[in-house]
């Protein structure tokens, strides 16, 4: 019986080419935007640790009182050494770990060639496994290595092929900073976007650069790398330089917690209002504690990494596909009442209601899916242009995968579907003695 | 021409009417609220910084295993590798100007304070922007001086990266001087910098100056004060300004000029850029935003357009032969193609109306949930307008194939 129904649509269809033409163009179209800004909107919006991120904390210690707050009373973003170092010493939460971001030279152990500039951050051991950070060869230091302010190293897998070739660079020696380090691990591909880690330092989250090198966080401070990342202050450090900053209540350090049930998260948020509490009775802090704890998706939302360029787009884009459905269901409805008379008549000879309804909806169908293929095709020629009209480190995330074509093709024979709900009703509808008797 | 005949055949094709009327005004909603967005990053894209920004560009680099700086005798060894590099660079053929600097605008990265008209001051009067150069740095930006002098050698000291003692002398923007010192008498006043008690004393004021920081047109677009301090540390930027045409000659010749100098840094395929690419990088969303509202405009506007085209010729084809009728019986051609213009424009009007109360409640929307502008009415009148347009020219093809039914269809059975 559906091949029938496909017959009949086929040759309706092929009966009026062009408003079909019209119709398919609307879809593709429509379907075409949406899907486009869908997959930017979806590229930064991810997750990017689905199976951890709700685990996964921001602690904000209010070292600054009253007068550094924002407008909205929130404390500061990062931390400053001070707070970020007692947090680190108490290891209240099973994983935990301070950062900063550097950026420092490499020397190549080649002498002809230049010294590379490179990105990373200065964590401490507990980072890989709280990020489940994934190696290709090696693994991260130990917290041995931490304490003693290990020469260690881990390398970006791309770093290691670009110094030491193909080969596993584990064990061998990697010069920054005119320092050498021992390389323990390498990483196998590891680049999230957003930068979740350290949102603070990343201006909007997403960077298209990778990250090359990770360091201790105290052999780092030792060997004076500075930090590369944002440094905001109250109140001028007294001394200068590098040790003046960590000294100082500048912020500049982020930080993160592995907290895996409600009671640690609740144990964590007494903890760190205890620290406060004590840091207002030594007379540090001369406020109530004012602290937050947020997850992972909480910061990234709190921190409006999801650009609202992005959601707006989207919004638009949107609309402009409910318009597209609006024209639909507007040339379906002409379409599918210029039959009345063939509709008459099959009533006539006895079709029930449901078989116009299943005709019908049929022929919709098909138009959505030829609007579907065309708007897949759309869609493709969409991402591709976005890379050349947004800003690259949005655009290079956005990307057509097997999961946006399906869903193209599903909104498209959806929406064309339920475009044709009201014209198919109209239709069935139609009185069949009403009809014989005009013709 | 009478409106009931117009009336009383809408009303039998409610369905369609409602469905086009509700068309033209998702279209209408759309479009105005996405032209009130390009105008707006059009506006914002095109202020000027203060710069002048033909043949500038910047050069930021990293020296390896630099001094500290946090002693003495290192700060004065980073200064001499900085004054070395100024040197070198002052003498490529093609360079005009050249002056270290902290920072430029629309950069996305710079340093930021307060100033407070007192010594001490706890909560600063305004924000800022810090610029650190030398006695080249307003003449190479190109910043017009409006009032005072320029900084000379004299005034120019050298500090550490984070060294945050304030220097004596300051040039501050218009927008600064016209907030302290609404009197138009800022030059010679004294302000403080960071609640400390250091006096500054202003002695030259600049047109404009855009900040690194603030893209937009927040507290700090506009507020900016210059130092005549060389920033030492183990990175340096500095900002040049080419001979009028040799700007791409300049910037090759930066690289291998400073590699010769002293190999031991970092340069790489950033390290050189020209003030244009900086600018376009900082307003690549802004741009890529008004182009992908002026594509999906684009899309609905076609989309809206070929629906009436359809639908239309639908509704001639179903009327040849009322047209016909109406033909015979003395209508001109000019009557069938008016009635269907004038069916139209009832159609789009209504839609219209729809469409304006939709624009104005999508704006209100955007503004609470993404904290929008208002968008004034001229988009919405604009926007009315150009429905009522696009309605009469996609009615046009249709309404005039229904004007030229020969009056002998009425005689013949459909």
């Amino acid at each position: 019986m559906f091949g029938y129904y496909l017959e009949l649509a086929l040759r309706s269809l092929r009966r009026s080419p062009g408003l079909t033409v019209l119709m398919v163009l609307t879809i593709g179209f429509g379907v075409a935007a949406s899907m486009t800004t869908y997959s930017v909107f979806r590229a930064v919006s991810g997750d990017p640790m689905p199976w951890k991120s709700s685990k996964l904390f921001v602690p904000q210690i209010d070292m600054w009182g009253p007068t550094g707050r924002g407008s909205d009373g929130e404390p500061p973003d990062a931390m400053d050494y001070i707070d970020a170092m007692k947090l680190m010493r108490d290891h209240r939460a099973r994983l935990q770990s301070a950062m900063y971001e550097i950026s420092p030279s490499i020397v190549p152990a080649d002498a002809g060639k230049h010294p590379i500039h490179v990105g990373g951050h200065a964590v401490y051991s507990e980072f890989f496994p709280m990020l489940d950070v994934p190696f290709k060869y090696g693994s991260g230091w130990s917290a041995d290595d931490d304490a003693q302010r290990a020469d260690v190293a881990v390398i970006s897998g791309k770093l290691s092929e670009k110094l030491f070739g193909e080969t596993n660079s584990v064990g061998k020696t990697v010069n920054v900073e005119g320092k050498d380090y021992r390389v323990v691990g390498v990483l196998n591909d590891w680049n999230p976007q957003p930068r979740f880690y350290d949102v603070v330092n990343n201006g909007g989250g997403f960077s298209t650069e990778f990250e090359d090198v990770f360091l201790p966080f105290q052999t780092a401070l030792q060997a004076n790398i500075r930090n590369d990342g944002n440094t905001d202050c109250d109140a001028s450090p007294t001394e200068t330089g590098f040790l003046g900053l960590q000294h100082s209540s500048c912020t500049w350090i982020a930080y993160m917690a592995e907290l895996d049930d409600a009671a640690a998260v609740t144990a964590y948020r007494q903890y760190l209002d205890g620290y406060a509490h004590d840091q207002q009775r030594a007379g540090r802090f001369g406020w109530a504690p004012n602290n937050r704890l947020r997850n992972l998706p909480q910061w990234l939302d709190y921190k409006h990494v999801v650009p609202t360029d992005t959601k707006v787009a989207l919004l638009v884009a949107l609309g402009l596909l409910i318009a597209c459905l609006v024209n639909t269901a507007g040339l379906l409805l002409a379409k599918f009442l210029r039959r009345s008379g063939e509709i008459g008549v099959r009533r006539a000879l006895g079709a029930p209601r449901m078989a116009i309804y299943t005709q019908f909806l049929t022929e919709a169908g098909i138009v959505g899916l030829a609007g579907g293929v065309l708007g897949l095709f759309l869609t493709g020629v969409g991402v591709a242009s976005v890379s050349w009209v947004l800003p690259k480190d949005i655009a290079a995330l956005a990307r057509v995968d097997f999961s946006l074509l399906v869903l193209t093709l599903l909104v498209a024979v959806m929406a064309t579907t339920l475009a044709g709900l009201y014209p198919t009703y109209r239709a069935a509808c139609v009185q069949p003695a009403w009809q014989l008797k005009s013709n | 021409m009478n409106m009931h005949p117009i009336l009383a055949a809408l009303r039998k094709h409610k369905a369609g009417v409602v469905l086009i009327a509700l068309q033209i005004a998702l279209t209408l909603a759309i479009v105005c609220n996405a032209i009130f967005i390009i105008q707006q990053r059009i506006d914002m894209v095109r202020r000027p910084t203060g710069l002048n920004e033909d043949n500038l560009f910047l050069v930021t680099q990293q020296w390896v295993n630099a001094p500290s700086g946090d002693d003495p005798a290192s700060l004065e060894k980073l200064d001499s590798m900085q004054q070395a590099d100024l040197a070198t660079l002052r003498n490529l053929p093609d360079v005009a100007s050249i002056s270290p600097i902290r920072s430029l605008p629309l950069l996305r990265s710079g340093s930021t304070g307060g100033i407070g008209l007192k010594p001490l001051q706890q909560k600063s009067t305004i924000d800022s922007n810090f610029f650190y150069g030398d006695e080249h740095m307003l003449s190479t930006l190109g910043l017009q001086l409006i009032a005072g002098r320029d900084f000379t050698a004299a005034d120019v000291q050298n500090k550490g990266f984070r060294d945050e003692s304030r220097s004596p002398l300051t040039i501050v923007t218009k927008s600064i001087a016209d907030k302290l010192f609404p009197h138009g008498d800022a030059i010679g006043k004294v302000i403080y910098f960071d609640s400390s008690n250091t006096p500054t004393t202003i002695i030259g004021v600049v047109a404009r100056l855009q900040s690194p920081i603030d893209a937009g047109e927040g507290p700090l677009a506009w507020n900016s004060v210059l130092f005549p301090v060389r920033q030492d540390a183990n990175f340096a930027r500095y900002v040049l300004r080419a001979k009028p045409g040799r700007l791409a000659d300049a910037m090759k010749a930066v690289s291998p000029a400073l590699y010769a100098a002293n190999p031991m840094r970092v340069l790489d395929d950033r390290s050189v850029r020209s003030f244009a690419d900086i600018r376009a990088k900082a307003y690549r969303a802004d741009v890529g935003m008004a182009i992908l509202m002026g594509v999906i405009c684009l899309i609905l506007l076609g989309v809206t357009a070929a629906g009436i085209v359809g639908l239309t010729s639908f509704w001639v084809g179903q009327r040849r032969r009322q047209i016909g009728v109406r033909r015979a019986l003395g209508a001109r051609k000019i009557d069938i193609l008016h009635y269907f213009q004038l069916e139209n424009l009832l159609i789009a009007g209504i839609g219209a109306v729809v469409g304006i109360l939709l624009a104005v409640g999508l704006n209100l929307w955007l503004i609470t949930r993404f904290e929008m502008d208002r968008m004034p009415v001229i988009y919405v009148l604009v926007g009315v307008l150009a429905v009522l347009a696009l309605g009469q020219a996609a009615v046009f093809v249709p309404a005039r194939r229904a004007s030229n039914v020969p009056p002998v269809v009425a005689t013949r059975p459909v």
